[in-house]
This record gives structure tokens, sequence and C-alpha cells, in this order.
């Protein structure tokens, strides 16, 4: 059996590994669904047809961090989610709206086509927002003012920005024409927001917790860690310049907005969790506090051992068959 | 008064009636398509990529379904249900993270590739990927149905403080009730899915479809019905044993034994009432449920006066049992009686087709009564016999709860709705579709 103390960073990493993957690509498959177009067939079809195969494993992701955390920190997963009682019943509804209507817009009848796909778009979007106030309630520790909400509604339109950002970079990887030079537009303005909203919540953040104010400017490594919301800045100015280029040729380097928006996710998400470690719910329970017993966490870790690279390796395999750009989906 | 706790289990208990539905007709319909497939890959009939092709599309409708009420649970557990990942959370953690691990993950990768990646891959790996999905769907039937089936009967742990701590893990999977119930459950989806695709085979029919794929779907279904049907109602008898073992109090709820009694009748009807705890209008034959339980005509069942207080409320278990039981029977009425006339006479009469039509969702109220017997029955308990329900509840507000249990509902029937007439509108859409082209264009491609 694995010490306490080495369970309990070996199970807080794989959570903030699933966490990071489930932004990044369920992430981007909300943004597809946020910039749904509501009056043209073709363009929602071929959107839809870049994240068909993958929507369902991408929000696996999610199941496996809020699994994780019932399974290793079951004290803080009770807490956390009975803070957030109401807000994750609406991301579940939205969750739902937007996972059936994928299906019911390909077999229901035309007239309620359109239908499916508004519930496709306001599910997306329900999704991300709520999200983000979670987050942002999260950062707030759970605390009920009224700034405490603001912030969170903040935070919600700032998630909103960052998948639409990411969405787009997808996109513009995935299509072609029309598409494809939307997709730029669209890309270089949540660019601009989700920059505002980085920095705003990266200077709220510290100043009303002193908990995060301490890890960022009062520690020996603090001097290491201030660079990384420098290279974050430089990489919202990067992209904006590669979408500019991208916009005069559309055949230059397609795949990097993408890339670099899945930096600057990676970026803020270890920022984040830098700021509250080792606490899960900040302020009043950290991760060695919050641990399930060991045996049964170590039986686990078997399975993950065995099977996490595996999930990796055909995950991997699936975005191989898939590679290249969307053609259009139908079933066989 | 409607408080959390109320509101709590009303609201669990909607979401996970809602959930079985979809994974009781995929984990069989995976298996329908792996075979269609299989015998496409190797006859080279067109026929048989035309049943896969139709039921594919099925499949993906109710796989999502599954996927977007199963998340729903998930997060249920930690929102209304705090107690039991605190308490019971080193045996039910592990077990639902093996579901996620091995299940969930591959169905859902392998399920982009089987729907949409036939043009990619090369036919071997396309049916492999339908095989994995098949797996997929099964391993995690295996693994909820294992903790189930645990907190029926509790084996391998310790208990320290209230809170379950693993001793044995082999115990803690395979524990008593888990083998009867997982076949149990695979028998029922089994069946659920063939009066499904035979209903709508059926109803193609009746709307004058004149392909051979509804003909073909229409056998397969109604062989594998046939089949099953009656081995279900053994494999169920032996689950109703290894309760008579493990719950006897559920037993009883179910034969409306309120007293201790030898040689006890089996009741066909009767009302229970649970204020004078005794039955009105009784319609029994003598000793039958002695004999069926204890292979003695006057042996012994407990009657649920000696569980006083802590017995399951008797009517739905009671009602449950027999909606279960008389559906069951309906069912291996009509597949060996349809299967036979197919057998006789290479096709149906028309009353017989509109018969498996209205028998579609047969499985399904099946399905449902005899989850309510099980899981009505193990009350008030949440692990059987030692941890009740109420102490595991949340402390949220009742009022929010009532607030999402009337958002889940209203959706629910809304998605329920939209299921059902997508499903007939799939299939009347099928008829219309000219007769397919019959040779193959590129890459053994047929449209």
């Amino acid at each position: 059996m694995f010490s306490a103390e080495y369970l309990a960073l070996l199970y807080s990493a794989l959570m903030a590994l699933a966490i990071i993957v489930y932004a990044v690509l369920d992430g981007y498959d909300l943004g597809v669904g946020i910039l749904l177009p509501g009056n043209n067939k073709p363009a929602a079809d071929t959107m839809i047809a870049s994240i068909g195969p993958f929507w369902d494993a991408n929000e696996t992701w999610l199941v496996l961090a809020v699994g994780l955390a019932l399974i290793a920190f079951p004290t803080a997963h009770s807490i956390i989610l009975q803070a957030l009682y109401l807000p994750i019943a609406f991301m579940l509804l939205g969750l739902i709206l937007r996972g059936v209507a994928f299906d019911f817009r390909a077999k229901a009848k035309t007239r309620y086509r359109q239908t499916w796909d508004r519930c496709f778009k306001l599910g997306s979007l329900i999704t991300a927002f709520t999200q983000g106030y979670m987050l942002g309630l999260y950062v707030m520790s759970f605390e009920h003012s009224l700034a405490s909400h603001l912030f969170a509604a903040l935070s919600g339109v700032g998630v909103i920005a960052a998948y639409t950002l990411i969405g787009a970079g997808w996109l513009i990887m995935k299509c072609e024409g029309e598409i494809q030079n939307s997709a730029i537009r669209w890309c270089r303005l949540s660019n601009l927001i989700a920059l505002l909203g980085v920095l705003a919540v990266s200077m709220v953040n510290p100043l009303i917790n002193a908990y995060v104010q301490t890890r960022w400017f009062g520690t020996e490594i603090s001097l290491l860690m201030l660079p990384l919301p420098l290279i974050c800045m430089v990489l919202f100015i990067i992209q904006d310049r590669v979408l500019v280029k991208l916009n005069q040729n559309p055949s230059y380097g397609c795949w990097l907005p993408f890339a670099i928006t899945v930096m600057i996710f990676l970026l803020c998400f270890f920022g984040l969790v830098y700021s509250f470690f080792p606490y899960v719910v900040p302020g009043t329970l950290t991760i060695f506090d919050a641990l399930a017993d060991p045996s049964a966490l170590t039986f686990m870790l078997y399975g993950v051992v065995l099977v996490v690279p595996a999930i990796i390796g055909y995950t991997l395999f699936s975005y191989r068959v898939f590679w290249g750009k969307t053609q259009d989906l139908s079933y066989y | 008064m409607l408080d959390t706790l109320l509101l709590s289990r009303i609201q669990f208990a909607a979401n996970i009636s809602f959930h079985i539905l979809f994974p009781t007709i995929t984990i069989a319909l995976a298996w329908f398509l792996v075979f269609f497939k299989f015998r496409y890959d190797q006859t080279g009939e067109a026929v048989w990529l035309r049943a896969y092709r139709f039921w594919v599309k099925i499949f993906a409708l109710t796989f999502a379904l599954g996927v977007v009420s199963g998340i729903t649970m998930s997060f249920q557990f930690g929102t209304n249900w705090p107690g039991f990942m605190e308490r019971i959370g080193n045996i039910a953690g592990p077990l639902l993270g093996y579901e996620v691990l091995t299940a969930f993950f591959m169905e859902a990768t392998f399920l982009g590739i089987m729907l949409f990646g036939m043009k990619r891959v090369s036919p071997r790996l396309h049916t492999f990927a339908t095989l994995i999905v098949a797996i997929g769907t099964t391993l995690s039937a295996f693994w909820i149905l294992s903790l189930n089936s645990w907190l029926q009967t509790p084996t391998g742990y310790t208990l320290v403080d209230g809170v379950f701590y693993p001793k044995d893990w082999f115990e803690i999977i395979f524990n008593p009730s888990f083998g009867y119930r997982f076949f149990h459950m695979l028998l029922a989806s089994a069946l659920t899915a063939s009066f499904l695709m035979a209903g709508i085979s059926a109803y193609r029919l009746l709307k004058e479809d004149h392909k051979h794929a509804p003909k073909l779907t229409l056998k397969v279904s109604l062989t594998v019905a046939a089949l099953l049907a009656p081995m279900q109602m053994f494999v169920g008898d032996l689950h109703g044993l290894n309760t008579f073992e493990h719950q006897p109090q559920k037993v009883a709820a179910m034969e409306g034994v309120w007293e201790t009694e030898q040689g006890a009748p089996l009741l066909l009807f009767a009302l229970p009432d649970e204020q004078t705890r005794t039955n009105h209008f009784e319609v029994a034959i003598p000793k039958l449920a002695s004999l069926i339980l204890t292979h003695d005509k006057d042996g012994e069942i407990k009657g649920l006066n000696e569980f006083k207080g802590e017995h399951p409320p008797v009517k739905p278990v009671f009602f449950g049992f027999r909606i279960m039981v008389g559906i069951g029977v309906l069912m291996i009425l009509v597949a060996l009686v349809a299967r036979y006339t197919l057998w006789k006479h290479s096709t149906l009469p028309t009353w017989q087709l509109k018969a498996l039509v209205v028998m579609t969702f047969s499985g399904w109220i099946a399905t449902l009564a005899g989850w309510y017997v099980t899981e009505i029955g193990r009350q008030p308990f949440m692990v059987n016999g030692l941890v009740k329900i109420e102490e595991l509840v949340t402390t949220v507000p009742s009022e929010h709860v009532l607030l999402t249990l009337i958002g889940y509902l209203a959706l629910y029937a809304v998605l329920l709705t939209a299921y059902i007439k997508t499903l007939f509108y799939t299939a009347r859409n099928a008829v219309q579709v000219e007769e397919y082209q019959t040779t193959p264009v590129q890459g053994g491609q047929y449209v």
C-alpha cells in the first residue's frame, strides 16, 4: 500500500489532468456549439460534423474528473457539490440539451431540426457559462455575497470566451472556405475578450485572497512563477498576429490558433492550481485532509496505471482516424 | 410535507428510472449490431449492412440519451447524497471508478469510429470497433450491478465508526447476489432490445415496407426473444431464491406474507393493507409460494411482522413484482407464438404484427417494474440492514431540490416523447427510401 501523502499527490495530479483535458477537449466542442449559425444549414452541418466523432468521449473526461473527486476526496466532493447545487443543475440541463440535440437534429423531422439546432447552441452556452460561474464561486471560496456572484458571472462570461476561442481555433484547423474565414473573425474577437477575462481574474484573485497573494508574491519560488502570466499575455498577442496573417493567407499554419489556445489553457490552469495548492476546498480543506481510505485508492490505482495509458492511446488513434479537414458526416 | 429527503429521493428515482431505459436497450442492441456487421463481413450480403445502418442510427440516439442522463447521476451522488460517498465511498468509489476507466472511455471513443468511421478504417477494424463498444456497454453493466448488488448483499468489508472499509475486493465485487442480478439484467436488456427491434420491424412491415431488411431483423429479434424469454423466467426464479436467502423481508413484501407461515399460498392478486397488516381480495393458489421458495410445500416463509419498522412499503413491491412477472409471461407467449408462425408460414398475419407493435416497449415496463421491486424492496436501507437512506441526505434547502426536480421531470417528459416519436419517424422514413443499390460502389460500400 502506498503512503497517504503520496496517494493524495498522485490523485490530485490525476484529477488536474482530467480537468484540463476536459477543458481543452469539451471546450472546443462547446465552443463550436456556441458558434453554431442559426440560418446556415450547410455550415451548421459541417461544423457539427467536425466534432461528431469526438464529443461523447470528450464529455467522459468530466465524468472522470468528478469521479476522481468522488473517489479520492469524498468530503471535498460533497462540500463543493452541495455548495454549487443550482449551478450544477443548470450545467446538467445544458449538457443534456446539447447531447441529445446532436442526435435529434440528424434524425428528427425537418421542421424540428432548427429547434434542435437552437437547443444545441443554447445548451453549449449554458454549459460554458455555468462552468465559469462555478469556477468563480470556487475562487471566491463559495462566499455568498453580491460581489462574489458578480465575480462568478464575470468568470462565466470569461469561460464562454475561452471556449469560443478554442472552438474557433478548432474550426480554423478542421474547416475550409467560408467557415474558416468566419472562424478567424470569431477567434480574434474571443481572443480579446478572453485576454481581458484572464487579466481581470489574475488581478482580482490575489487581491481578495491572502493565501493566493502569498503564493504569488511571498515565497521563494514566487519569483520563478511570475514569468508565467507574462508568457500568457505574450501568447495572446502572438495569437492575434497569427490570425491577421491567416486572414491574408489561409494556408498559413491553420493549426496554430488551436495550439496557441491550448498553451494558454495550460498556463491559466497551472496558475490556478498553483494558487490554491494544496487546498482542494479553498481555505478549508487540503488534499491531505480530504483523502479517502488509502487501501481503496491503492486498489483503484492498479486500474489507473493499466487503463489510463490505453485510454490516451486509443483517444490519439481516434483523432488520427478523423485527421484532416472535415468531410460530410453520415452514419456508416 | 415535501422535505429535502423526500424530494431528493423522488429526484434520484426519477433520474435513475429515466436513465435505465436507455442502457437497457444499448447493452443488447450493441451485440445485435456486432452480429449484423459480422454477418455482413462473412457473407457480403447487402441486407446485413442495411440492417446495421438502420439500427446503428437508433443505437446512436439511445446511447446519447443514456450518456447525458448518466452524467446527471454521477453529480447527484455529491449534490443530494453526500453521506453516501462519505460512508460508502471506499467501496462504491473504486467500483464506479473502474466503470469510468474500463467502460465509458472505451465505449465513447470507439463509438465515434463505429458511427462515422466506416469509410476511414478497414472493414475489419470497423467491426472490431463495434465489438469494443458492445464489450464496453456490458462491462459498464458489470461494474454498476456489482455496486448495486453489494448494497443489497454487502460482504468483504469492515465497518469502523459508521464508515465502510474494503477488506476483500473479490468478495466485494462478486458478492452473493451479483451473479444473479447481472445475468437477470443482461437478459432483461436482450429481451427489451429484441422486442424493440421486433416492434419497429413489424411497424415497417405494416407500413408496406417490402425490403428484405425489416423481415430479416424481425426474424433475428424473434429468435432471440423466443430463446431468452423462457430462460429469463428460470434466471429470475434463481434470483428470487437468492433474495429469499439474503433479504427475506423483500420476498415477504413481494409475496404479501404478513405472518410467518408454513405452506404459504401464492397470491395471484391481493390488495395489501399496511394499516391493518392484512390483504384484501386475495386470489391464491395454496402452498405454491412455499413450494417455489423452499422446494417444500410446507416450507416456512418469514412474514413482514418479523421485520416491523424495517421492511419496505408493501404495495409497490407487491404490485411491481406482479407487473414484471405478468409482462414476462406475456413476452414468452408472444415470442413463442410469433416465432412459431414465422417458422411455419415464413410471414406473420397482420394481427400478430400489430401485437408486436403494441409490445415494442414491453421490455421497458418489465425492467422498470423489476428494478422497483428490488430497489424499493431494499428500503428503508441504503446498505441492506446497515445504513438507512435518511442518514445520507444533503443539507441543500428543499426549495432548491423542488426546483431542480420540476426541471428534470419536464425535460425528461419532452425527451421521452421526442425519443419515441423519432424512433417511429425513422422507421417510416426507412420505408420511403428506394430499394437500396445492390452492387457495391467504391470500397465495398453500399448506398
